[in-house]
């Protein structure tokens, strides 16, 4: 917070990693990538970074886990999507097709760090070891959001675009008034980037130098509005620069690529040199809520394209060529997975207990006297209703 | 520090309020535009950066959503934020995360997140400030559930209502009426601070946060009309009894100072006992505070009522220019008409908006 506290820290880390200024604010040429869509390890010239600056290829266990949260994941969305259209569910905004990107915003981050999520970001809520059930609330339509984000440390999903950026910015300046040492991971989608909020927020992180990952997930399109109508910048990474602060973009379906890039995030601002933007090019394959139609805005061929690079499908492939992936893995994978989508269909299959004057006891601490005129109100309505019912 | 009294501005006493909380608090910080090198435009945050350090007291960008969306965060992370928007209409950019999330965090999370944040908005006209920056902007924040909304009248007030605010788990938008900001009263520092204490130890032993300032106060009484009001236009009710004092009418003042949770049982006490109302208030009256505590009034206190509820507000117009002003806010001669108003005898009086009607020449 306070200015001129600190020096400036682009410029240090940039001379630690041996690279210019440059270098280390402007994303590489092109975008990081290290498992090819066939599921084929990249040399090192065709992963995008920059000489000297290139970026480790995580373990074997990380894969592996990040693996198995992918499966959890396409489960979680293919399974809610189908809730909806029986009817079980209200609405549900799918990541089908993101699933990597959710899933190494989650990893990166340690338990004692904080991710604020979009509304569309409920696998990476799930990877921070959110109770599924509870996540779904919000979208059965029993209550608001269904989990206390002080439990895993993992904030409210944001239905209001890039507000939660700010309140990631925030969480990182109380960290830091208590002397804690945090990383923060703020979610947003690439029409998010065209509101206020997503300027001040990375304006606010970068004037007092705080340890926040701003992580774009690019997916092409803001409910129906293609890229071409939020930014005319070369890309959404180029975006950190004007603020100082260092940009980086990685293909969105490539676990191993995300882990890399974000993994290094984190250390930087652990290290004091955030903060930080990635951008994720990625894809979303299904509409934006079953309530849109995105036969209408996009053309099915470039579905197809991007159904070919499936994250998915992809480690899946790579793992297995390593040997890393066996058929009992991928079996007690799947049976997890499994696991998750029943404990949703019961779940949602059930009518939800639910107390309609807990209404008036989540708005202050203390009731207002006239608040609870209104609940002593509907408390009486509820009481003639059920006497005419037992009637 | 010595217990004589001296002369404290409400200005002032803002200032110590927030100096007494920092001190009490290590997680109370202060920020907004200007706050910190320069003290504020108005100087309320005077001398805390340099006391507290500027981890503290500090400056931010300028972007009022920026401040009242970190503010949201920090409070998240257990901060207990001030915030200032340094005039009234300079809040608006910061509507989304007013309304959307300090608002409703409590709620969105099923009561698992408390956002003690206070948003100090200087508010209101009579300084002879340029367009922007005169708003009365209190009933967009009581219309909005989850936000508590105080607005001190009176320098005792400013002190001990700003320092409940800060200690507040709730969301309070603190309104200082920045025409008092110069009002003086003969009151001592260490008396305040003793008796905020001892409000304070009985808030604790009861549990109801605060609610010592949801009771509004009788700021004068009297026993013919009853004027409600708060923030800027108590002054000018005060003014307007003592005139009507001279003309023999017995009129009694309420300072509402809290507009939301909002004491009705003071206001019905005393509109039951008057049997008349006038609500007094700077804000545009069309769907206002105002408009509320009238239909209130009406419904609550109907069978005492011998005329019925007037306002007097100011204009459905966007605030005016300095030299227009005048026109716009509530004047002791206005309030002295609509007090002629109130059905005084059998005579059968014209209330069809209008022009006055029994006007005072």
């Amino acid at each position: 917070m306070p200015e001129n506290a600190q020096p400036d820290l682009s410029e240090e880390q940039a001379k630690k990693l041996g690279i210019s200024l440059e270098d280390y604010l402007l994303p590489t040429h092109g975008r990081i990538q290290m498992i090819s869509e066939s599921g084929e390890l990249l040399s090192i010239e065709e992963q995008g970074s920059t000489p000297g600056h290139e970026y480790p290829m995580p373990t074997r266990e990380e894969l592996l886990a990040g693996y198995r949260q992918l499966v959890i994941g396409r489960r979680v969305n293919d399974q809610n999507y189908a809730l909806v259209r029986q009817g079980r569910m209200a609405v549900y905004p799918s990541s089908h097709g993101q699933e990597a990107s959710e899933v190494a915003a989650a990893l990166c981050l340690s338990p004692r760090d904080w991710l604020f999520p979009t509304y569309r970001d409920t696998v990476a809520v799930i990877t921070r070891g959110v109770d599924p059930v509870q996540v779904m609330t919000n979208f059965r339509g029993d209550w608001h959001q269904g989990y206390n984000p002080h439990e895993h440390n993992t904030s409210i999903q944001s239905t209001p675009l890039t507000t939660q950026l700010l309140h990631a910015v925030g969480m990182a300046q109380a960290a830091r008034l208590k002397g804690e040492e945090m990383v923060v991971l703020g979610m947003v989608g690439e029409g998010g980037t065209s509101e206020g909020d997503f300027h001040e927020a990375l304006n606010f992180a970068s004037v007092f130098k705080l340890p926040v990952i701003f992580f774009v997930q690019n997916n092409k399109y803001a409910i129906s509005v293609p890229l071409s109508r939020q930014t005319a910048a070369p890309s959404l990474a180029h975006k950190a620069v004007g603020y100082g602060m260092a940009g980086e973009l990685v293909d969105g379906n490539d676990l191993a690529a995300l882990l890399a890039v974000l993994g290094r995030a984190v250390k930087l601002c652990r290290e004091g040199g955030g903060p930080y933007l990635v951008e994720a090019d990625t894809y979303r394959i299904q509409s934006h809520t079953n309530a849109d139609d995105a036969t209408r805005y996009r053309h099915s061929a470039e579905v197809d394209e991007w159904t070919k690079r499936d994250p998915l499908h992809r480690m899946r492939t790579y793992l297995q060529n390593e040997g890393a992936l066996t058929e009992e893995l991928e079996a007690q994978y799947q049976d997890d997975a499994e696991q998750v989508a029943a404990s949703l269909r019961e779940a949602m299959g059930q009518q939800p207990d639910i107390d309609p004057l807990e209404l008036f006891d989540h708005v202050y601490t203390v009731q207002t006297p006239q608040l609870a005129e209104q609940r002593a109100q509907l408390a009486d309505e509820l009481a003639r209703e059920s006497q005419t019912e037992q009637a | 520090m010595s217990k004589e009294k001296s002369s404290l501005t409400l200005a002032a006493a803002l200032n110590a309020a927030l100096a007494d909380e920092m001190s009490h608090d290590d997680m109370v910080v202060v920020f907004g535009e200007d706050v910190g090198t320069l003290g504020g435009v108005f100087r309320i945050t005077e001398g805390l950066s340099q006391q507290f350090g500027d981890h503290r007291c500090f400056d931010t960008p300028l972007a009022e959503s920026g401040i009242a969306g970190t503010a949201i965060g920090m409070a998240l992370g257990g901060a207990r934020p001030v915030i200032e928007m340094q005039f009234d209409a300079f809040a608006y950019p910061a509507f989304q995360q007013l309304m959307s999330h300090l608002a409703k965090m409590r709620n969105r999370t099923r009561g698992h997140a408390s956002l003690p944040v206070t948003v100090r908005i200087p508010y209101g006209g009579g300084i002879g400030g340029v367009e922007h920056h005169a708003d009365s902007s209190e009933s967009y924040y009581a219309h909005t559930p989850g936000l508590k909304v105080y607005t001190p009248a009176t320098v005792e007030d400013a002190y001990l209502m700003l320092r409940y605010a800060i200690r507040l788990d709730d969301p309070v938008i603190f309104m200082e009426p920045k025409k008092l900001y110069w009002t003086k009263a003969d009151v001592s520092l260490e008396e305040l601070r003793h008796e905020f204490d001892r409000r304070w130890a009985q808030v604790e032993t009861q549990r109801d946060h605060g609610e010592p300032y949801a009771r509004a106060n009788v700021a004068r009484t009297g026993e013919d009309v009853t004027l409600v009001s708060y923030g800027p236009s108590v002054v000018t009710c005060l003014a307007a009894a003592e005139a009507a004092a001279d003309e023999g009418i017995s009129v009694e003042v309420v300072d509402l100072r809290s507009i939301n949770p909002l004491d009705e049982e003071t206001i019905i006490d005393s509109v039951t006992k008057t049997g008349r109302a006038v609500v007094v208030a700077e804000a545009q009256g069309f769907a206002s505070v105002a408009s509320e505590l009238t239909a209130r009034i009406q419904q609550r206190c109907f069978h005492s009522l011998a005329a019925p509820v007037l306002r007097v507000t100011g204009f459905d117009i966007p605030f005016p220019p300095p030299m227009l002003e005048k026109y716009h806010l509530p004047s002791v001669d206005r309030i002295m008409d609509t007090i002629d108003d109130l059905q005084w005898d059998d005579t059968p009086v014209d209330y069809s908006p209008r022009v006055a009607v029994g006007g005072r020449s």
